[in-house]
């Protein structure tokens, strides 16, 4: 299958198979002016199977947001057909509204319009604590 | 503009700043004469969320002596709480009158929130189960004035030290000063939690686990006893089984040193029996009084003032 190259825009790899519909509601790319692709089950030499967005025009993507989502994505910033940058994506030190609070004793269980923030405390492992409470939030 | 200082949890300070608040704890007491009016026009707001008596009378006490004033309420149902206000907007608005704030809130973190959302200094007088630094003040200050010294000392915890605030609260003071063992009772169900085991990993300290008084008694100079909820228990058998093991009488402590300091931060039920009171080395009610002069330093403190030489 052939899909036209981006000409100006992003393009989004090494998503994890079967994610990529999660990772376009998550950056809010239906509300995105930019012609969208969705590859779902492309071929991967690293991971077997992998998913792709390609986005052919400007959009402000949420790195921070990606790293969350997934650490092994690169995002490839094109520029008159040619990649002119490669991003590799990691865990964020903060997230804010990026994930809930799970522990019914934490404020944010109460609190209305709350902004829910954890900090990376473990990299490795991928846990982060929640401002608030403390209460761990480990990345599946 | 000057810095806005809260008290949220322990680590919000520095030793020099925690040494310095016990320096100027011991001072009141001395030149008590100097601080009578020293807080004279400030007001601090005592804003209890959930029921509490030593915390919120020694703020309001410790206030009073320094010739401020209190205003505040002791209970959710009697604050716009109740009508389900949001704990932002009922600080905002509190700051709007007073100097400085003291709460204490049943959900974690609830002082977090609150700070973010006004220019007057917040002291954490406990939040749910996650911290209770005045709790933690008033223990170092009274292991100091008892042993003059907060390094080189063994220190045993006894009783719910899974959900007990205090005891968290004081490892991680504890684990600031130089060689200070921690030996910690108590049952299986009951234990720290992991991340407490992993700070004292992290900071290298000496601890172990044991299960019954017993076991430790002779080796501490410092005994922090916690109150075991019935609650906490999974079933009535264990709870039957295991409370005794952690109820202090006078003949656990017969092995005990001669200058073995027993602390509580109250309120006990049976943990501590009433035999054991009239001991030189009972201190959980002196503690309540060091309660008062570390929470009138603080007060000073976080207003940034001092008495004149």
């Amino acid at each position: 299958m052939n899909i036209d190259g981006v000409k100006n825009g992003i393009v989004i790899d090494h998503i994890k198979a079967g994610k990529s519909i999660m990772v376009y509601n998550l950056l809010g790319l239906d509300k995105a002016d930019a012609c969208v692709a969705i590859i779902t089950n492309a071929d991967s030499t690293k991971y077997g199977k992998k998913d792709i967005l390609k986005i052919d025009g400007m959009f402000d993507v949420d790195y921070d947001l990606l790293g969350y989502v997934d650490s092994n994505i690169t995002v490839n910033i094109v520029e008159d057909g040619k990649m002119v940058k490669k991003l590799h994506m990691e865990l964020p030190e903060h997230l804010k509204n990026v994930a809930k609070c799970k522990n019914p004793r934490c404020i944010t269980s109460i609190e209305q319009e709350i902004v829910h923030e954890f900090k990376l405390v473990n990299k490795e492992k991928k846990i982060y604590r929640c401002v608030y409470c403390d209460a761990e939030h480990k990345v599946k | 503009m000057k810095e806005i200082r809260n008290l949220i949890n322990i680590t919000d300070l520095t030793l020099e700043e925690i040494d310095g608040l016990i320096d100027v704890a011991n001072d009141i007491v001395e030149n008590h004469e100097a601080y009578e009016d020293i807080c004279a026009h400030k007001k601090l707001a005592t804003l209890f969320f959930e029921p509490s008596t030593r915390t919120r009378l020694s703020f309001e006490a410790a206030m009073l002596e320094l010739g401020g004033s209190v205003l505040g309420f002791s209970e959710a149902s009697s604050s716009s709480a109740a009508k389900g206000e949001s704990v932002s907007d009922t600080i905002q608005t509190v700051g709007c009158y007073a100097d400085i704030i003291a709460m204490r809130h049943p959900k974690e973190g609830a002082p977090i929130v609150g700070a973010r959302r006004t220019t007057v200094p917040i002291i954490n007088g406990g939040d749910g189960g996650h911290f209770h630094p005045t709790q933690t003040l008033t223990d170092l200050l009274t292991i100091k004035r008892k042993k003059g010294r907060l390094d080189n000392m063994t220190v045993g915890l006894c009783g719910d030290l899974k959900f007990g605030r205090t005891v968290h609260s004081l490892i991680e003071a504890m684990l600031r000063y130089e060689n200070v063992k921690f030996v910690l009772i108590s049952p299986q169900e009951l234990q720290v939690p992991d991340y407490i085991k992993e700070r004292l990993n992290e900071e290298g300290a000496d601890w172990k686990e044991v299960e019954t008084l017993e076991e430790a008694m002779s080796e501490l100079d410092i005994l922090y006893m916690t109150r075991i909820q019935r609650e906490r228990f999974f079933n009535e058998e264990d709870y039957i089984r295991l409370k005794d093991s952690f109820i202090l009488d006078l003949k656990k402590l017969e092995t005990a040193k001669e200058d073995l300091v027993i602390m509580h931060p109250l309120p006990r039920v049976n943990e501590i029996s009433t035999e054991v009171d009239d001991d030189p080395r009972a201190c959980y009610f002196f503690q309540a009084l060091c309660g008062k002069h570390i929470r009138m330093a603080l007060i000073l403190f976080l207003l940034g003032i001092k008495r004149e030489a």
